[in-house]
């Protein structure tokens, strides 16, 4: 073991100063930098929606009375919480733990690797910077001709342009990423690391790493052909001219349907590492939990069209059918999940509550987003609130809490400190229920008719009390990251020095010293199972079956 | 430390067994990080590819009656194809050469890849010349639009793979590859190929189907 796995100084692994921070080519330094980004561009995201929510707190235009204004922040809220906070913030969890996790000393292609970070915040001040030139994109993320063609009414400033070349960078950093993750997980493995000796973790950004591989190239091609449209006088979209405006929707979303697994996809893997130690049981099913890993990301390509039922122009028949079987594999890891924590051996730190909260938060989800697949109820919900309640709870009640437990879990790998229990989990229970606040009323206002997208509505339209309570829940949220920042704060300077392994983790990163130093091991233990460190603490002579 | 250092299962009868492997045997990882980009760029022209049939689906007559004998398969595009379908060949001896440690063939045949690549750049930017001459313009409807958008990508990528294989040539000129190590000339081959292939299916299309 790193014999300065014993020095308490909270920068162990890390030597030197900002330079050699912003020139790293170490997984680890990246991974953080990562993390540290995405949380910056979440602040600016989340300030956006409280400023949408404050706004839509009462009927009639009070903070924002410039409607437009009003576009271009729900816009940027979701462009930047999707592609530069879940996106990057998983991507940059995996940096961290995946080479950790085989046993590698880091990614196959370091260089590559700090390219691809440092394309993030270089696209986050692209996007931004349409506010200062005439006005951000104001098409909603999803960005639909013709509402960004050059016409009145329409997202027509260089706001909208510098959303297309922000994202196309955004996507070609995720590519090389994807790209990445697959060499170092295909080629970088320790001895005795089989594929199914592979920690969940790694399996989930394995398929996501497939899935951005295969789709972000496709998005990539629609904003192109929208850029063409928009500067270049080209004919792709505009009816007018022979154009199609739904082919901008099939490429789109044959893109952003599969998105939304590999937004949600490596926060599955995060709480299938929590919730197996803090039950102290290995993950029920694991090879079970595999395919349905794979499975997921096969279906994933053959149901984008469910976002375009009222088009017209789908089959629906079958993109409905596609879409409720995809909750046969993601009901198997539901189960999986259950029945690791039942009859287990239960210590409920912040990881473990975090990740309870994906599962609850994920399953409601998993149930309204079911209940839309069906063809009439989507007629009628369609672009209602109740779509924009579904996708933050899996988003948020997912991915998000998925994030917070993964954050908890490797705190003290990357740092050395444990984060503080109380404060965690007063951020947990402020998160939780400001989450529920803002988001359930949501299915009520939409199922009551009320349309997204709107910066105002009518006071006799019964959406007054609902709205105002998730106003009311939507600061709660922003309050709770106040004991979560001075939870940060405090315990990088004070905090419990956690050692190697303060969980009693199962997987090898926890073999190493918090932080790891430079190649990350100066030896392996033996792996025989998926739980390597487990076996070595036990002095298991093998792991078993799974 | 490296990769190298830790040890994995060979892969001997693989698909890919002919390509540039590592010390233990299997494939090395500049080339599979190649085979991936280049995945993910068929999905990308995959994209493309599916504007263009959707607007020639919904679009009759294609090609559009004052177009109809603009895009002649024989002529100047023709060469150009000869041309790009040669380059991948003496690529590949090149590939072959450094795969013998013959080092000069190797950079005679990587030299003349790079001229025919920059040959078919010139040849394309011709062409477009004439093309606008006689009117199809990149805003010239849904045929004009999909036409440069296609080929421009696929010139586009043409240009980084004459990038590519400058880079290759310099380093090959300063000894820097040999039968043991040449990842990135097999690396820079495999795109080639791809980049020549993506134009044998887009003159197919645009020009004779």
């Amino acid at each position: 073991m790193a014999t300065h796995a014993l020095t308490p100084a909270v920068t162990a692994g890390y030597r030197g100063g900002l330079y050699e921070w912003l020139t790293t080519t170490d997984h680890k330094r990246i991974g953080i930098l990562y993390v540290i980004n995405s949380f910056a561009f979440f602040f600016i995201a989340g300030l956006m929606a409280l400023a949408v929510r404050a706004e839509l707190a009462q009927p009639g235009l009070q903070l924002l009375t410039d409607e437009h204004l009003y576009n271009q922040l729900f816009t940027m809220h979701a462009t930047l919480m999707i592609f530069l906070f879940i996106i990057p913030m998983l991507a940059g969890l995996g940096n961290f733990a995946v080479p950790l996790q085989i046993g590698a000393p880091d990614m196959a292609f370091p260089r590559i690797n700090a390219l691809s970070f440092w394309m993030l915040p270089l696209a986050g001040v692209l996007l931004l910077a349409g506010f200062v030139t005439g006005g951000a994109a104001a098409a909603g993320w999803t960005s639909y001709p013709p509402l960004t063609e050059d016409r009145p009414l329409a997202s027509t400033g260089s706001g909208q342009d510098l959303w297309i070349v922000g994202v196309v960078l955004i996507g070609t950093s995720s590519i090389l990423g994807a790209i990445n993750f697959l060499v170092t997980i295909f080629k970088m493995r320790a001895p005795g690391m089989t594929l199914f000796r592979m920690p969940i973790m790694v399996w989930t950004m394995l398929v996501t790493s497939v899935l951005v591989m295969l789709a972000t190239p496709v998005i990539t091609s629609a904003l192109i052909m929208l850029f063409i449209d928009r500067n270049l006088g080209g004919n792709f979209f505009d009816p007018a001219t022979g154009g199609n405006a739904v082919l901008y929707q099939n490429v789109f979303w044959f893109y952003s349907h599969p998105a939304v697994y590999v937004m949600v996809l490596p926060a599955m893997g995060i709480i299938s590492e929590v919730l197996p130690v803090f039950s102290r049981k290995p993950l029920f099913g694991y090879k079970a939990f595999v395919f349905a890993t794979a499975g997921i990301g096969a279906l994933g390509f053959s149901v984008w069209a469910h976002h375009m039922f009222t088009t017209g122009a789908v089959f629906l028949p079958f993109f409905a059918l596609i879409t409720f079987m995809i909750s046969v594999p993601t009901g198997v890891k539901m189960f999986n999940w259950v029945a690791t924590l039942w009859g287990g051996q239960l210590t409920f730190s912040t990881p473990l509550i975090f990740a309870i909260g994906f599962l609850t938060m994920f399953l409601i989800g998993g149930i309204n987003g079911a209940f839309s697949a069906a063809v009439p109820v989507d007629f009628a919900l369609h672009d209602t609130y109740w779509v924009v309640a579904h996708l933050h709870y899996v988003l948020f009640g997912g991915s998000v809490f998925g994030v917070f437990a993964g954050v908890y879990y490797w705190f003290p790998k990357m740092t050395g400190r444990l984060l503080d229990e109380g404060l965690g989990k007063i951020h947990f229970v402020l998160m939780f229920v400001g989450f529920n606040l803002t988001f359930f009323p949501m299915h009520m206002l939409g199922l009551a008719g009320m349309p997204r997208r709107i910066a105002d509505y009518a006071s006799s339209a019964g959406w007054n009390d609902w709205n105002l309570a998730a106003t009311i829940g939507g600061f709660m949220i922003g309050a709770s990251f106040v004991p979560f920042l001075w939870n940060v704060f405090v315990s990088l300077r004070n905090g419990k020095v956690a050692g190697d392994d303060p969980w009693e983790g199962n997987t090898l990163e926890w073999a190493t010293s918090s932080p790891p130093p430079p190649y990350n091991f100066d030896h392996l233990p033996e792996i025989r199972s998926e739980r390597p460190v487990f076996d070595l603490r036990h002095g298991r002579e093998a792991g078993g079956s799974h | 430390m490296t990769a190298d250092s830790h040890a994995l299962a060979t892969v001997e009868h693989s698909p890919v067994a002919g390509l540039a492997h590592d010390q233990r045997g299997g494939i090395s990882n500049p080339v599979l990080g190649m085979l991936l980009f280049i995945t993910s760029e068929v999905m990308f022209f995959a994209g493309l590819f599916a504007a263009y049939f959707n607007a020639r689906a919904s679009n009759a007559p294609w090609p559009p009656t004052e177009f109809e004998h603009t895009l002649e398969p024989i002529g100047l595009i023709l060469v150009a194809t000869i041309i790009l379908v040669s380059s991948s060949f003496t690529c590949q001896w090149a590939v072959n050469a450094i795969k013998r440690n013959d080092r000069k063939m190797f950079i005679r045949n990587i030299s003349v890849t790079l001229v025919l690549g920059v040959v078919f750049l010139l040849l394309q930017g011709y062409d477009y010349t004439v093309l606008y001459g006689e009117g199809l313009t990149m805003t010239a409807g849904p045929f004009g639009t999909t036409y440069f958008t296609l080929t421009g990508f696929h010139g586009a990528h043409v240009f980084g793979g004459v990038i590519m294989l400058a880079v290759v040539v310099y380093r090959g000129m300063a000894g820097q590859f040999s039968d043991r190590h040449h990842d990135l000339v097999e690396a820079v081959s495999l795109y080639w190929h791809f980049v020549d292939v993506v134009w044998i299916v887009l003159y197919s299309v645009l020009y004779w189907l």
